[in-house]
Formats: structure tokens, C-alpha cells, sequence
């Protein structure tokens, strides 16, 4: 499929890369997204880079919507940049390398209530579970839903489930979730429909950090880390008397 | 400073909006009407996208600890009551004085939404660039909330701006809200959008900041009702697996997985923000050029209208008329 334009209303145009969730199309999605910003236009409010699309929001008063498709449809050939190759800066502006990040995860118990349940609907043990998210390289694929949201993915095929049938009205806020390929951590308490298996103690959206609000950007790989419950106290009141930068986080 | 003296319905603190922050997940936020904000704060002398109290069918009643120039955008029922009890209509559209200890009661409001603004402002910190009140996740406002009794609220100093008023109360239109078709049109079915564009909808009670769920024809998918999640934006018009259209509003998630069958232009989108439920809405088709010229004729119109403003007849003051130098070369003649 070539890159095509779809009209979000007069206010915003979408660039769509294909119909699938795909680690190759969302890396042409943040390729665009870096040579727009490259180009630095005028009359842009907003860039919104999702699974396989980047939406631009734009005031269709200051900047003419056939030109802006234009360079987007250009900025849809823009070279992907592997997360493997990725050096500290390349120099492009807008463009920020992926970063690889390492979070702490307490698994089970109060912590992820569903864990039993994952662990029975797929057949493996609790600690088969643990490992197995821990040991994939999860892609950021975008930031949605709620400020700061991670959808992460892409699980291996058997953690594959459906989401709940009843959602729960409230999932405690730093859950990390699961569901279908996707995992998730929820920065706020929120109405939720994915397995719970363990919560984080790292903040994912600090409104004081006003250059880089949300942890995780689309395009990082993240990994998970088991730590036990007196570990997540210690990180937990760490964090919360802002005793620990977010760089603590990237991986070694 | 106001305090809050009681706040029976859920009011938020609104201004121009988040916007540079939807790439984080983090919605737009903002006056679902921003041109009645922007009419709010001239008449208070405020720049027009300056933090207001954005309130829905029932206002609260709030006291001034020190005088202070206020203005309401909306068909507000608002009575001043002074420190011995004597109560006063307060009008919509003008500037509305307030002494010290005047309690203002700002009563039931016909129609949906309506504008509070306070001359200098409400001295509310910005969070990521705004003031706007983003309550899932508490930000913006209060601490991230509506309003509640108790509340004091600071207000920025400064001169009382010279007291206007509006001639004519702007009027929202009612004809057909205006669409571009969706990036998933043909996601539906040609029946579904003949319907979509014949048919009148009825707003249903599920209606809030974040959007209205509408009742009417169901309108079918051709291709099931999920897509990959991609951008929404206020004014797109999802329509989920049981048929029944969602417009998007201000607060509206960044992303969605529903098929947009649509999208209210720009223009328009302020119309929504007043709707209330059991109202009936009807689309119409446009082409993106006629939704540039419509936006292009709100911005005219409500320049004019700002324009169009007069100082009060009562409370015509030629020396503060001096004193903010706003009759050019007068003061000069003198020389």
C-alpha cells in the first residue's frame, strides 16, 4: 500500500502507511513525523503519530492544506532509522533518537491481580509469565488514551488474550496491562479492560517536566524487570520524593 | 478574590486550550466555545483566549472579597445581591461591577453552555502551556478539578477596564452542522450515509466535555467496527459496533479505534459545545473549500462582534476613557 491523505475535517490531515500493526510501518510513521519536523512549518499545533499514521493538526488559515500534503506525502519517503543504529543524536533537528529504557515491574499479589488468571487462561506458570514478558524487547508504538500511555507491543503469539469481558471500573494508577498483543502501563487510575499482572513504581507523565512530560516516546524499546515488593517500597518512595531522575531508567 | 460560595453543577476553568501536547496522549482541552470566551474577556478588557469559568445549565453563586469587574457570555438568569440583602438583575453581555462583599448568583442558564470572566483574570498556574481544566487527569483548574464551595479563587489586579457592553447577543445559527466526510467513510455503507446526512439525530444524556452520543438511524459498517487506532480530533464522528454516532468534543482522547463516518468543520464545532440533550442535530456535506470560507466568516463575525461593543451609557467615564488613552488624539489636542 502506498502512503495515502485522509481528511480529519478541515483542521487536521492524516497520513496513513497501511491497515496492520507493524513494527516497519509505525518506524515509517516516526521517520515522517521527523522530517516534518525538520521542515519546520508554520500553523502547526499538533503531531500525532499513531500505530501506521501520523496526524497533523494544522489552522488551515496559516497554512494551506494542499501544500502541507504535499510535504507530507514527501516526508513519507524519509528513511527509517533503526532502533539498532540509533547513535546519541543525528544531528537532525526535531529528530530525538529512541531511547532504551528498563522498568522495574512487581508482578502479582495486590500488584497484578490478574496474574493467576493469565497464567491459567495460557498454560504456563506465573513465573513462565514473568519471564516471558520480561525477556521481549517491547516496541513504543504510540502514546494515546491517557496522558502518558505507552501501548507497547508486540507480545509473543500465546500471551495473546481478549480483553475482559466486564472492565474494571477502576485500575489503580503505574498498572502494567495486558491484552491481545499490546501491553500498557497506566500513568492515572482509570476505568480499564486489560489483565493486570504487575504494577511499576516509575512516574510515566511528570507535568513538571515540561520538555519531555511523558517518559516513553513512540519508537523506544522498553524492557521489564521483575524486583520484589520491599524493592518497589524503596523505588516507589524514591520517586515520589523525586529522589530519582527519569535517566535512571534507560537501560545500561 | 472570588470565593466559590456553592457550585450545584460540575463548572471547569477553560481557556484557548492544550494544544502542542495530543502526541503525548494528551487531549486539547480548551472552551468548547471560543469565540463566546473570546466576547467574555473584551468585555472585561482581558486578551480573548485569557482563563474563564466555563459553565453548563446551572451556575454557581461566588462572592467578591474586594470590587472587581466581571462579565457573563450567555443567557445566564444572574442576580447581584448586595451586603444588605438588596438583590439587582445582572445582565448578560456587558460588564457587570462588583463591590466588595456582592454576592452574584449566577443562576440557571437557557441553553448550554455560558462564560464567566473576571477582569485581570484568575491567577491559576499553566500546566503544559494551559489553565484549561483536564479532570481525568488532573490537570489544570483547581488542582485538575471542577469547581467547588469553598474555593477561593485569586484575580489579577489592574485599573477597572472601561464597562462595555454587547448591542446585539450573538446568535448560533441552527441550520445543518457542516461535515467533511470521514477518513473511514467507507467504512459504512451508502445507506448508512444517506441516512447520516438525511436524518435528524437527537442528543442522548451520555453528553459531556468529552463528547455526545447521539440516537437516530443506526448506521452500518460495511467492514466490521474496528480499525487500527489512529487520530481523532473535536468534531470527528465516531461510530462504534452498535451503530450510534459519537462527536468528539474538546476533552476527547488524542486516539481512537472506532470508524470516523465524518467530521464537524471548525466552524461549526462551537455549536456542538452548546448542545444539550433531547436537542436534534442534522449534517450536511461540505467541500474543504467551503469549510475554509466558513471559517474565514467566524473569524469576520466575531471580530465584528467584539468590534461592535460600547461603552455603557451609565457607567460612561470620560476620564478612565483618558486614562487608557483609548480615544486617540484627544490628548494630544491639548497640547
Amino acid at each position: 500500500m502506498t502512503p495515502r491523505l485522509l481528511a480529519l475535517g478541515d483542521g487536521a490531515l492524516t497520513l496513513e502507511f497501511g491497515d496492520r500493526i507493524d513494527p516497519a510501518l509505525n518506524a515509517q510513521v516516526i521517520a515522517a513525523r521527523d522530517a516534518l519536523a525538520a521542515l519546520r512549518l508554520d500553523g502547526i499545533s499538533d503531531v500525532v503519530p499513531a500505530w501506521r499514521s501520523l496526524t497533523v493538526h494544522f489552522d488551515p488559515l496559516h497554512l494551506d492544506r494542499q501544500r502541507l500534503g504535499e510535504h507530507l506525502l514527501r516526508c513519507a519517503q524519509a528513511e527509517t532509522q533503526e532502533l539498532a543504529l540509533a547513535g546519541p543524536r543525528s544531528g537532525i533537528p526535531g529528530r530525538q533518537s529512541p531511547t532504551r529504557w528498563q522498568i522495574p515491574v512487581v508482578f502479582g499479589d495486590e500488584f497484578g491481580p490478574d496474574l493467576a488468571a493469565v497464567a491459567q487462561a495460557t498454560g504456563r506458570s506465573e513465573s513462565q509469565i514473568i519471564e516471558a514478558i520480561c525477556a521481549t524487547e517491547l516496541r513504543v508504538f504510540l502514546i494515546g488514551f491517557l496522558p502518558g500511555f505507552p501501548y507497547l507491543g508486540e507480545l509473543p503469539d500465546w500471551l495473546r488474550l481478549p480483553r475482559l469481558a466486564t472492565p474494571r471500573a477502576a485500575v489503580p494508577a503505574n498498572s502494567l496491562a495486558i491484552a491481545d498483543a499490546q501491553a500498557a502501563i497506566y500513568p492515572w487510575q482509570s476505568p480499564g479492560g486489560w489483565h493486570l499482572l504487575g504494577r511499576t513504581p516509575v512516574r510515566l507523565f511528570d507535568v513538571d517536566k515540561v520538555g519531555r512530560p511523558a517518559l516513553l516516546a513512540p519508537g523506544d524499546a522498553v524492557r521489564f524487570r521483575p524486583i520484589a515488593r520491599d524493592e518497589f517500597e524503596r523505588l516507589a518512595a524514591a520517586v515520589a520524593a523525586r529522589e530519582i531522575e527519569p535517566a535512571a531508567w534507560q537501560a545500561q | 478574590m472570588i470565593e466559590i460560595l456553592d457550585a450545584p453543577l460540575p463548572a471547569t476553568f477553560q481557556d484557548g486550550g492544550r494544544a502542542g501536547y495530543r502526541h503525548l496522549g494528551v487531549p486539547l482541552s480548551g472552551a468548547l466555545d471560543g469565540g463566546w470566551l473570546a466576547i467574555a474577556n473584551a468585555l472585561v478588557g482581558n486578551p480573548p483566549a485569557t482563563v474563564a469559568l466555563e459553565i453548563r445549565l446551572r451556575g454557581p453563586r461566588l462572592r467578591a472579597t474586594r470590587p472587581l469587574t466581571l462579565a457573563l457570555a450567555g443567557e445566564f438568569s444572574a442576580r447581584i445581591e448586595d451586603a444588605a440583602g438588596q438583590s439587582r438583575a445582572a445582565g448578560n453581555w456587558r460588564s457587570l461591577a462588583l463591590a466588595e462583599n456582592e454576592i452574584l448568583d449566577t443562576g440557571f442558564l437557557k441553553g448550554g453552555i455560558g462564560y464567566l470572566a473576571v477582569h485581570g483574570g484568575f491567577d491559576l498556574p499553566a500546566v503544559l502551556g494551559s489553565r484549561s481544566t483536564y479532570a481525568r487527569a488532573g490537570l489544570g483548574g483547581i488542582e485538575g478539578r471542577a469547581i467547588k464551595s469553598g474555593d477561593c479563587l485569586k484575580v489579577g489586579a489592574g485599573a477597572p477596564p472601561i464597562p462595555l457592553r454587547l448591542p446585539q447577543a450573538p446568535r448560533l445559527a441552527n441550520d445543518p452542522l457542516r461535515v467533511i466526510a470521514g477518513p473511514q467513510r467507507d467504512y459504512f455503507t451508502d445507506a448508512a450515509w444517506a441516512a447520516f446526512i438525511t436524518t435528524e439525530f437527537t442528543v442522548s444524556r451520555e453528553a459531556d466535555r468529552m463528547g455526545l452520543r447521539l440516537d437516530g438511524p443506526r448506521l452500518d459498517h460495511t467492514r466490521g467496527s474496528d480499525i487500527i487506532s489512529d487520530a481523532v480530533t473535536p468534531g470527528a464522528i465516531q461510530v462504534p459496533g452498535d451503530g450510534r454516532p459519537i462527536v468528539l468534543l474538546a476533552d476527547c482522547q488524542t486516539v481512537g479505534g472506532y470508524p470516523k463516518i465524518a467530521t464537524v468543520i471548525g466552524a461549526d464545532l462551537p455549536r456542538l459545545g452548546h448542545a444539550l440533550p433531547g436537542q436534534t442535530l442534522r449534517f450536511v456535506e461540505v467541500s474543504l473549500e467551503q469549510a475554509l470560507a466558513a471559517r474565514r466568516e467566524a473569524a469576520a463575525i466575531l471580530a465584528e462582534c467584539i468590534a461592535s461593543m460600547v461603552p455603557e451609557r451609565a457607567g460612561f467615564d470620560l476620564d478612565a476613557l483618558y486614562a487608557a488613552n483609548l480615544i486617540d488624539g484627544v490628548i494630544d489636542a491639548q497640547h
